[in-house]
């Protein structure tokens, strides 16, 4: 690596090889930049917006843009977590995320972001949408009102399960949604299975293996031993 | 310096957040040194007077939450939302996807084990239920949110102490939790 390929991340100098994004430079680094949708396994597609920085004071998705030498990018500013808390707030109104009653609490990657940027209320008029629950898999039961249109699932399913299972469509902010290739549109009637990489790649609560929700029980999981800044910082 | 003056009620909650409150054990004693407590269920006085602090405990599921809300935010100089429900309607909200219409009559009148001939209550003692659980923030400005099905008791500690002290809250790792 040459000298050169260096560049600034809240003061500190990160070296990054040539092609990687912030992100994955970040990561490399054992650095934590706040994001959802992103996942190091898959290509980015900068739709959350979680990962939101300031490149030479210019905004810009941590995920998608290229690490550059002499950057100088600022990312856990006063300004950015309060940028982040407020999509975080948007994507809590938008769905049903009744944590209390969710197999994924404290293993919820949005719960654990929202912990990080001190989320203490929603703020906005909640939507309460009208969303189904999909349990006609033997293995595998599907809770639509917490989903955040990562499309992560779409990804796994496509590319490293070769199935095609999820796939997105629908308009709009209340139309758009995650639909299942299948005649009946039930997760049952696809060929998905719970050892497909698309069973374990939800980082909220939608997805869920069914037996095990509580085999390890809240106030033990990942996130209540610490923080998501603490996790990410030591993959 | 004199005790500051706290208002404590449950809307459409299940006292949980209350039991919460107890659970600060001992340390209720120390609370009591500072504060001192108005309308609340461990007081049962009735209505609420001037205060210093409220606590809100629930959302907002019928015409009675939205007036003895409308008394705390009047009465209380600081109004907290306490809990799951208080903070985004929490469990109650649940229903907010269904017709009220539909769950009234499946409640008192279709489901099965009902009496020959079961109607929906409709006492003129009874507060009529609105058509959505709202979380007080939709009713009402309330100035810090408590989250946490219940905040445990060391939240609940962590955040009223701070508060007493002049520190903006702030509970940190371990102690903000929404379930």
């Amino acid at each position: 690596m040459s000298e050169q390929n260096i560049f600034l991340l809240d003061g500190e100098e990160i070296a990054f090889a040539p092609g990687q994004t912030i992100m994955q430079a970040a990561q490399s680094a054992h650095k934590y930049i706040p994001h959802l949708c992103w996942h190091p396994e898959f290509k980015p597609h900068g739709s959350c917006k979680l990962c939101t920085v300031k490149i030479n004071g210019r905004f810009g998705s941590s995920c998608t843009v290229e690490a550059a030498a002499g950057q100088n990018v600022e990312n856990r500013t006063a300004e950015l977590d309060d940028k982040r808390r407020t999509l975080l707030q948007l994507l809590f109104v938008e769905g049903n995320h009744f944590c209390p009653s969710c197999e994924k609490s404290g293993d919820c990657l949005l719960q654990a972001t929202a912990y990080e940027m001190g989320m203490m209320t929603p703020h906005f008029d909640h939507f309460y949408p009208d969303r189904p629950v999909d349990a006609s898999h033997p293995d595998v039961m599907l809770d639509f009102n917490r989903c955040i249109l990562c499309s992560l699932c779409v990804q796994a399913s496509e590319l490293a399960d070769k199935k095609n299972v999820f796939v997105m469509g629908g308009r709009g902010m209340r139309g758009r949604k995650i639909i299942l290739n299948s005649e009946s549109g039930k997760l049952g009637d696809t060929d998905f299975s719970v050892d497909d990489r698309a069973a374990s790649i939800c980082p909220v609560g939608v997805i869920l293996k069914k037996r095990v929700g509580f085999v390890v029980p809240y106030g033990e999981r990942t996130y209540d031993k610490a923080p998501v800044s603490a996790v990410e910082a030591a993959k | 310096m004199s005790k500051l003056r706290v208002a404590t009620t449950s809307l459409a909650g299940c006292f949980g957040c209350h039991m919460s409150l107890l659970d600060i054990d001992e340390r209720l004693l120390d609370l009591l040194e500072l504060v001192e407590f108005d309308r609340s269920p461990i007081t049962d006085i009735k209505h609420c007077g001037p205060c210093d602090l409220g606590i809100i405990e629930g959302g907002v599921c019928n015409a009675e939450n939205v007036h003895v809300l409308r008394e705390f935010r009047k009465n209380c100089k600081i109004l907290v939302a306490t809990g799951a429900c208080a903070v985004n309607g929490g469990l109650p909200a649940q229903r907010n996807h269904l017709e009220l219409h539909d769950i009234l009559t499946a409640v008192y009148q279709t489901e099965g084990g009902l009496a020959h001939g079961a109607q929906i209550p409709n006492d003129p003692e009874l507060p009529l239920p609105l058509n959505q659980v709202h979380p007080i923030h939709e009713v009402v400005k309330v100035d810090y949110f408590l989250p946490g099905c219940p905040p445990s008791g060391d939240a609940i500690w962590k955040f009223l102490t701070d508060l007493i002290a002049g520190r903006t809250p702030s509970l940190g790792h371990g102690l903000l939790h929404y379930d």
